[in-house]
């Protein structure tokens, strides 16, 4: 089965965290995106750019709206995610564990509907 | 064999392989309602024929293929209608190799196992848990485990349909956790059981103090997991404490369902079988090395109290000594009170109230009765009526256990009659 893990934080602590701080996460989720390609578990993954950049669209009785946000009123954001295959619940919640970002932010283990045929 | 003994051997038979059956079937067919269905209807053929056919020669086996039949079947007349699905025929079908056509009991205790370790998932919500653990390992009706709960059938059926869902949606597997998360995963089963006890230990609301059906379910699983985790520290500690509290359960309540409390409690009615199973199973989960269980624990304090031959005999030192083990393993406020009322019979009641003041000013467990109780207790042995009667009247207002209720009106009907009585002397 497939699972879409998506990774929130918090976006102004991430912010603050320092030069140093970050080049460290930056090279764990790289060895963490590495060792889930070499296991055959990663379908795809993504790092998100800040809440303040995103838009939200809505089509009400054939009008389309744009507008700002969604404001980053929450604790966490979706700060981005990965497409995963796993053959279970267990399989896909001890790769989210492993996400770099679960130890300060938390994972949620989303399955996914297979394709509609 | 006349007809009355037949159905008697056919019910005991039910009795004792449903758990096992269900939990194979879940395994062979991959899903709960599908395993379900194929027992009750495996039982029914049974109903059937054994009474004419004779019962055959390994029973669970018999019903396990009898089951899984039927299943396929159904799952080949679902084809009619459901054209995506021969995936899962062809998989029940691929299992039927793999089922054991004798009665193995490794395999079969894996399997009950696995059912374990799936109901208790930490996915689920803690009481989808307890619900799903009642009915598909314990067998318990929809009916009986809504009652426990004193909420309607058809919430709880919904509440298992929505579990049975979430097990099929997420993929939470039927299977025993890896080594690396195997103990962690013990710890949720071992909680799931004890919250079925102490729910019927001492149920939260309603009109009965002590849910009979509920204590000798939760005993039952404890034993179930002894025999299919041997010499587990934890599982071996908490059925030691599930049996030393429910040895004390016929004394615990009057003739006319009122709280008797453990001083008053008459020792001769403890059962006296469960007390020395409880007390051996205590004595092996401590003495296993590097694993200290904070059930063991409680089960060791228990101990202390049926051991001793009256209540005056009580070894207090110790029981405060082994509530400073557990509070380091477990500082929760329960325990914290607990802990207070022990050094009450060792260091009298001034130093207790001080340690449950402290509690309740660092907030969390005002709305907890018990707490209130306690202090009643401890002003008023300290001569404080007044706040006694406050303390009392603040518990009441608390619990929603019409036996809780009454005692506590009692203990403050009984200080007005200081209050009122002549002083004398």
């Amino acid at each position: 089965m497939n699972y879409l893990l998506l990774i929130y934080a918090n976006e102004a602590e991430m912010m603050r965290i320092g030069e140093t701080a970050l080049k460290k996460m930056t090279g764990e989720y790289m060895d963490f995106t590495k060792s889930i390609v070499q296991a055959g578990n990663f379908k795809a993954g993504d790092r998100l750019k800040p809440v303040s950049s995103a838009s939200t669209v809505r089509v009400r009785n054939g009008k389309t709206t744009i507008t700002d946000g969604p404001f980053a009123e929450t604790r966490e954001q979706l700060g981005g995610y990965y497409l995963i295959e796993a053959k279970n619940l267990d399989e896909a919640t001890a790769i989210a564990a492993r996400i770099p970002g679960a130890q300060t932010g938390s994972i949620e283990v989303r399955p996914v509907w297979p394709p509609m045929t | 064999m006349s007809g009355g003994t037949a159905a008697h051997v056919l019910e005991e038979i039910f009795r004792r392989e449903a758990g096992r059956v269900l939990a194979t079937l879940i395994r062979l067919l991959g899903d709960f309602d599908l395993a379900e269905e194929a027992q009750q209807e495996a039982f029914a053929v049974a109903v059937e024929q054994w009474p004419s056919h004779g019962t055959p020669a390994n029973p669970r086996a018999w019903l396990i293929s009898t089951g899984r039949n039927k299943a396929i079947d159904r799952i080949r007349r679902d084809i009619v209608f459901r054209t995506k699905i021969s995936g899962e025929i062809s998989a029940a079908e691929s299992n039927l190799d793999a089922a054991p056509d004798a009665a193995d009991e490794e395999v079969f205790g894996d399997d009950r196992l696995r059912l374990i370790f799936t109901c208790c998932h930490p996915a689920l919500s803690e009481e989808a848990q307890i619900a799903l653990t009642l009915r598909e390992v314990c067998g318990l009706s929809t009916q009986a485990v809504a009652r426990a709960f004193l909420i309607s059938e058809e919430t709880m059926a919904q509440r298992l349909v929505r579990a049975k869902k979430k097990i099929r949606d997420a993929g939470i597997p039927y299977e025993t956790p890896e080594p690396s998360v195997l103990e962690q995963r013990i710890e949720g089963v071992l909680a799931v059981v004890y919250g079925v006890f102490t729910e019927g230990y001492a149920a939260t609301v309603g009109v009965r103090l002590i849910d009979v059906e509920l204590c000798e379910e939760a005993i039952r699983l404890g034993r179930l997991l002894d025999t299919l985790l041997p010499d587990h520290a934890g599982v071996m500690g908490l059925l030691a404490l599930m049996l030393l509290h429910d040895a004390r359960r016929e004394s615990r309540t009057s003739d006319t369902g009122d709280l008797v409390l453990l001083e008053n409690q008459d020792r001769s009615q403890w059962n006296r079988s469960e007390i020395s199973e409880g007390l051996l199973l205590v004595d092996r989960s401590l003495s296993i090395r590097g694993q200290v269980s904070s059930y063991a624990v409680q089960a060791a304090i228990a101990a202390l109290h049926v051991r001793a031959q009256e209540s005056s005999s009580t070894d207090w030192p110790q029981i405060v000594g082994l509530y400073e083990v557990l509070l380091r393993l477990q500082p929760t406020p329960v325990i914290e009170l607990n802990h207070a009322v022990a050094v009450s019979m060792v260091d009298g009641p001034g130093r207790a109230l001080d340690l449950i003041d402290s509690l309740a000013a660092r907030g969390r467990v005002t709305q907890y009765h018990l707490l209130h109780a306690a202090r009643g207790r401890l002003l008023q042995k300290l001569g404080r009526i007044n706040e006694a009667r406050e303390a009392y009247s603040a518990a009441l207002s608390t619990t929603m256990l019409e036996p809780e209720q009454r005692f506590l009106a009692a203990r403050i009907a009984a200080i007005q009659g200081i209050c009122e009585a002549p002083v004398s002397g």
